[in-house]
């Protein structure tokens, strides 16, 4: 075998730490010992892989999943899937989930005292096509709170879960909507210390992708690693 | 244009919504070759508290160990029976089970050979980024010169290694445990 080329280092600061104290949640989980580096082999250059068969056309249009439609505010979701090199990711599965407009999740451990919306999972999958592009139709989700702390509230977001080409660009993060009043404080959100890398996590507002008299275009574009330019020697 | 990689975000506590549909705890079909292996433990936190709320992602190779990837250009038979990948839901008591066969052994580092080993990343609420770990398979003389285990210090290898369960001939048993003394070792990648 050919020594195999890794993935590019996070750039510093980018990315959470695993203990952040704000987000109570991450206290009792989060690894206390030091991560053992390990260089890339062909286990981590490797990963499942998803042709666009995996999922039905439906899928990624969250407002047709039942009989009736769902309440609230019609958007569409829309971006790109690149790596760090701008080269766009195809056949990368995208997996999406949310709360309702009302801000409930159709979950049965989520208590919160909103209604459920019986038009409306908050599930959706799509594979990105030959350019890295996706789409998705669905409802604005709402704010709602939660119990980290006093008086707290999640700012409204939709969950992405992303594979790329390997199992070393498996991502998971979350999509924000700009303007929310809420982001300041959110400790999930403000957990990345970069603040540009924190605010590439609000979509933007896209008239390209809005639809006349049916709903708005919100853009967001997702980075996977990019691979190292030169295989390592070692 | 050199971008920079969108930073990690917590799955949360209502990732099943979304990840549920892919659900795979059986990885190998009934024709695929190899030892087969079920996998039982549970994830527990630093409270010793199971967590009934993470998921773990599986992938391996096959029992020739080959990956089922463009990437893998081994001269050796891919398995149409063994994709590789498992998603694994833990339970309410923070329980989780798979089965699978054992893999074959990998390339790693200037060619020297990988012990067979699962390839593990696991999700939850609370964890901002994924962890990274693996699960390497008991009484297997090539795992005291893997490359991989021997970058681990000594006294924490075996937590990345199966036992074999004592009540249930042909399964094993791993926990991984977030923190304190027996703390699951986790990786970053890229050495």
């Amino acid at each position: 075998m050919k020594p195999v080329a890794g993935y590019r280092p996070h750039d510093p600061g980018t990315q959470p730490n695993h203990l952040h104290p704000a987000y109570a949640s991450s206290i009792k989980r989060a690894p206390t010992q030091p991560l053992v580096h390990i260089p890339y082999t062909l286990t981590e250059i490797t990963g499942p892989s998803f042709g666009p068969q995996l999922v039905s056309m439906a899928a990624c249009d969250l407002t047709r999943q039942h009989k009736g439609e769902p309440l609230g505010e019609r958007i569409v979701v829309s971006g790109r899937v690149l790596d760090e090199n701008s080269r766009p990711v195809p056949n990368s599965l995208v997996e999406i989930w949310q709360a309702n407009a009302a801000g409930r999740y159709c979950h049965e451990w989520d208590q919160h005292d909103a209604p459920l919306d019986p038009n409306f999972t908050g599930s959706g999958q799509a594979v990105t096509d030959s350019e890295g592009r996706y789409r998705f139709v669905t409802i604005r989700p709402g704010e709602y709170p939660w119990g980290n702390h006093y008086n707290a509230w999640r700012p409204a977001h939709i969950h992405f879960s992303l594979f790329g080409p390997s199992f070393a660009t498996r991502l998971v993060t979350q999509m924000f909507f700009p303007g929310d009043p809420l982001l300041p404080y959110d400790p999930i959100f403000n957990c990345t210390a970069d603040e540009k890398a924190r605010n590439r996590l609000i979509s933007v507002f896209d008239w390209q992708t809005t639809l006349p008299m049916n709903a708005l275009g919100y853009k967001f574009d997702i980075i996977l690693r990019g691979r190292d330019a030169t295989p390592m020697e070692q | 244009m050199d971008l920079c990689a969108t930073t990690s975000q917590t799955v949360g506590p209502f990732f099943k919504i979304g990840l549920l549909w892919l659900s795979r705890n059986k990885l190998a079909e009934e024709g695929a070759a190899g030892e087969r292996v079920t996998v039982r433990g549970r994830v527990i936190d630093g409270d010793g508290i199971p967590v009934p709320d993470a998921i773990l992602e599986v992938w391996q190779a096959n029992s020739h160990g080959k990956y089922a990837h463009m990437e893998d250009s081994q001269d050796k038979p891919l398995d149409n029976d063994l994709w590789g990948y498992g998603r694994i839901f833990v339970n309410a008591e923070g329980a989780f089970c798979f089965s699978t066969i054992k893999p074959g052994s990998v390339p790693g580092p200037d060619d020297k050979e990988q012990a067979p080993h699962l390839a593990i990343t696991l999700f939850m609420r609370g964890l901002l980024r994924h962890l990274w770990t693996r699960m390497y398979f008991p009484n297997d003389s090539r795992n005291l010169a893997d490359p991989i285990l021997s970058l681990v210090p000594a006294d924490r290898r075996s937590t990345l290694v199966a036992t074999d369960s004592p009540n249930e001939p042909g399964a094993l048993e791993w926990n991984i445990i977030l923190q304190g003394k027996h703390e699951t070792v986790f990786f970053e990648l890229g050495s």
